[in-house]
């Protein structure tokens, strides 16, 4: 049992440190984020330079191979910097779903791409009324010869709008909510019949709307099994939501540094305002919500990789409920702390407040987990 | 980062589980199960069990007594305990005038008493709180004046837990009055036989006694029981309020608890359902094995950043561990009162060693001791240093405020 860092792990986490201390200062950010597609494609070539896209990929295709902890200190960093590039959609999502349903043609195919910064992806998955449920998917999947054509729609979209290639969940049989019958297939963001509608995130990212009407898939776009996919699609799912909450520690631990130092230097009736104990004790609240976040955050990360699926979603269902309510806490009260000008679009506590709250809504907000917990705990106990 | 233990710290574990069942009496186990009030034998009986085992205090130097064990070790043989559930050696002994003689005391004290805290052949209780002297613990007035080669002491005790049982009590009194609060205070070892000592149980709110007030009046103590300096007791009540680290979360002890609360939970109905069906309740209950499953990872971290550490400070993170941990522990203890549903009302007062009471239990037998342990868990967020002094100790120590 240990938490410490290998060596190559301290360093990955230094340079990225560096990385972010150089090229992110907030009023960076700012003109990242004005870019037409919302992020910074020279930053992402730098990443790839640095090798931080080809992270968790095998060795054989031009990756480092590292695991769950190796994304958990970039999602940490890129959470603390709010970073806008698609890392997140395009290394983690679409990177899981190539190491755990790709094929070794598609791996050779795509991941080198990833790693050299020359391709995006993007996960459509959400429905209009889906909300969480991975299996609630209308989106349909008919085979065609040795192809497949998808029809439907998909929401919010992380990355939708610029990602090169699309990974799409689709029902090729059963019912809307059907465990069974999933199948995931590689769309390309151009291909005839996607239609795509992007804007802007409460959080500064950007996002999209996809229609896919009559999109025809080779067999060289489909991902695991179709029809016998949602195993494949839990997994990545899992993986993401541990890295998510890597990323919103970052953000936390953001928020509160700025609110210590802030309650250090703002003075009011004649006293640094850190002085009075109730806003002392609010810090410590938020000190703790954070040491528990970053406590199941780890937890999440090194269960990410736990074979036995129940025991998986158990372990990041749990990191996600902790996340969720600390980062409510922490958010709400680094605003709460900083008065008027943490209200401010001009200010950065407010951005990362923002960021932690739509963490929360992404694959399961805190509620949700909290269910989840409470039904598969019978379904065990009745085994 | 890895949270595998290694194969030699996984058979430790095995081992201490092993001991833990086979040797405590089932008699105990069946009353720390039930949360029902232990007698002095039974908490002397297994301290001795532990001792001849060599595991009575495990936390001190391997000279006097200690294991030597990793702080992982030290880790896994608390959560064993907590788990098994069995009680704790005696923590005023063992985790609190012990250290603190190891530390500052002479060598006739270590010589004279140390074994005899192993043993529980002395059963030691705690002086520092007073009535005018809570929070503010440095306020206390309790005044011991050099008399030859004796202290004459005088003044009041309070909140002096199971000093009912006590064959000592280490107190910090004033030495010098005219000295800022924090530096006229010095560490002396009394014998409660000493003429001039009354003790007066104080009854809490769940029925029990477990608290007394200590009168002091005239108390002649000789000077030889002096631990360390005169007026250097402020410096050594801190060392012994810092320095547990682990077992404090009592993470093992909220385990055991949930794991009564499915058991109870399934024989309960709510409606056409077992209780434990109910979504709510379920909720609930796994709101609270997530904090508890969050502490724990806490836990470890302040356990494997200790064999980090060179110093023996005292974590500042111990009181994240304390703040959280009582909070859990109180949670559960709601969960029970509202498992016990109406049968909490009855008052059977078996939580009482001295008044059991020999008639048959009214509603589920396991009701009675429900609500008095909700009422008396509410002393965890208070004692030790209340939640809100742990909290301006965080904000002074990590946060810098």
């Amino acid at each position: 049992m240990d938490f410490d860092l290998t060596e190559e792990q301290r360093l990955l986490k230094e340079s990225l440190d560096r990385l972010i201390g150089d090229r992110y200062a907030f009023e960076q950010r700012k003109t990242y984020g004005q870019a037409a597609e919302g992020w910074s494609r020279e930053l992402w070539a730098q990443y790839a330079e640095l090798g931080l896209l080809g992270l968790p990929f095998a060795e054989r295709y031009g990756g480092s191979a590292g695991g769950p902890v190796e994304t958990m200190i970039a999602m940490e960093a890129f959470g603390h910097a709010l970073a806008l590039e698609p890392f997140f959609a395009t290394v983690v999502l679409g990177g899981a779903f190539l190491r755990h349903g790709g094929s070794t043609e598609q791996s050779a195919a795509l991941v080198p791409r990833i790693i050299d910064g020359s391709l995006t992806l993007a996960f459509a998955q959400t429905e209009r009324y889906s909300r969480y449920d991975l299996a609630d998917i209308s989106t349909t999947a008919m085979r065609d010869g040795a192809g497949w054509v998808l029809s439907g729609e998909k929401g919010v979209v992380l990355h939708g709008d610029t990602a090169d290639k699309l990974i799409v969940t689709a029902r090729v049989d059963g019912g809307r909510r059907d465990p069974g019958g999933v199948g995931v297939f590689i769309v390309d963001g151009n291909a005839a019949g996607v239609s795509r509608r992007g804007y802007p995130t409460q959080d500064g990212l950007r996002a999209a709307e996809i229609a896919l009407a009559g999109v025809r898939v080779g067999p060289e776009g489909v991902l695991g099994e179709p029809g016998a996919a949602l195993p494949l699609v839990e997994r990545v799912v899992d993986e993401a939501i541990a890295a998510l909450c890597a990323e919103a520690v970052g953000a936390m631990a953001a928020m509160h540094e700025l609110t210590v130092d802030y309650l250090k230097t703002r003075r009011q009736f004649g006293r640094e305002i850190g002085s009075f104990q109730i806003l002392q004790h609010r810090a410590v609240d938020m000190l703790i919500a954070l040491e528990q976040a970053r406590s199941m955050a780890m937890f999440g990360t090194m269960m990410a990789g736990e074979e036995d699926a129940v025991e998986r979603h158990n372990a990041v269902s749990a990191a996600k409920v902790q996340i969720g309510r600390s980062g409510r806490l922490i958010g709400q009260q680094a605003v709460q702390l900083h008065g008027g000008i943490g209200m401010t679009m001009e200010y950065k506590v407010g951005h990362y407040f923002k960021r932690a709250t739509m963490i929360d809504t992404m694959f399961g907000d805190g509620d949700h987990h909290l269910r989840e917990l409470a039904r598969r705990g019978r379904s065990q106990e009745t085994r | 980062m890895d949270l595998r233990f290694t194969a030699e710290e996984l058979a430790f574990r095995d081992e201490v589980r092993a001991f833990f069942r086979s040797a405590l009496p089932v008699s105990i186990r069946d009353k720390m199960v039930a949360n029902k009030g232990l007698a002095k034998d039974d908490i002397v009986t297994w301290q001795r069990i532990l001792n001849t085992k060599g595991w009575a205090v495990a936390n001190w130097p391997v000279e006097w007594g200690g294991t030597g064990w990793t702080p992982v070790q030290q880790y896994m043989f608390q959560e064993e305990l907590q788990l098994t559930p069995a009680p704790q050696p005696l923590g005023f002994g063992v985790t609190m005038v012990g250290p603190v003689m190891i530390a500052f005391g002479s060598e006739e004290q270590k010589k004279r008493f140390l074994p005899r805290i192993a043993n529980l052949d002395d059963w030691w209780c705690q002086g520092f709180s007073e009535p005018g002297a809570g929070s503010d613990l440095a306020s206390l007035r309790t005044s011991a004046k050099r008399d030859g080669d004796h202290y004459v002491v005088n003044g009041q005790k309070t909140w002096t837990t199971l000093a009912q049982h006590a064959d000592w009590i280490f107190c910090l009194v004033r030495t010098d009055p005219q000295a800022r609060k924090q530096e006229g205070i010095s560490f002396l070892l009394i014998d409660m036989k000493t003429p001039g000592i009354t003790v007066r149980p104080i009854v809490t709110i769940d029925g029990g006694r477990e608290v007394n007030e200590v009168f002091l009046d005239e108390v002649r103590v000789p000077a030889e029981n002096l631990v360390g300096e005169e007026n250097k007791g402020w410096d050594y009540a801190k060392y012994l309020l810092g320095r547990e680290r682990t077992g404090i979360a009592r993470v093992g002890f909220s385990k055991e608890r949930i794991r009564r609360i499915k058991e109870l939970a399934a024989t309960e109905r709510a409606g056409d359902q077992p209780l434990i069906e109910d979504e709510r309740f379920r909720e609930k209950l796994a709101a609270v094995e997530v904090e508890l499953k969050a502490l724990e990872m806490t836990q470890l971290r302040v356990v494997a950043a200790e064999r980090n550490r060179a110093d023996n400070k005292p974590d500042p993170a111990s009181s994240i561990l304390k703040i959280k941990g009582s909070e859990i522990q109180q949670a559960t203890t709601e969960l029970l009162l509202e498992i016990v549903g109406p049968y909490a009302m009855p008052y059977q007062p078996e939580h009482d060693e001295d008044e059991r009471w020999n008639e048959p239990p009214v509603g589920p037998e396991w009701a009675g001791p429900i609500a008095p342990t909700y009422f008396n868990t509410r002393k965890v967020s208070i004692y030790g240093g209340t939640n809100e002094i742990q909290k301006n100790i965080i904000a002074k120590a990590i946060l810098g405020l």
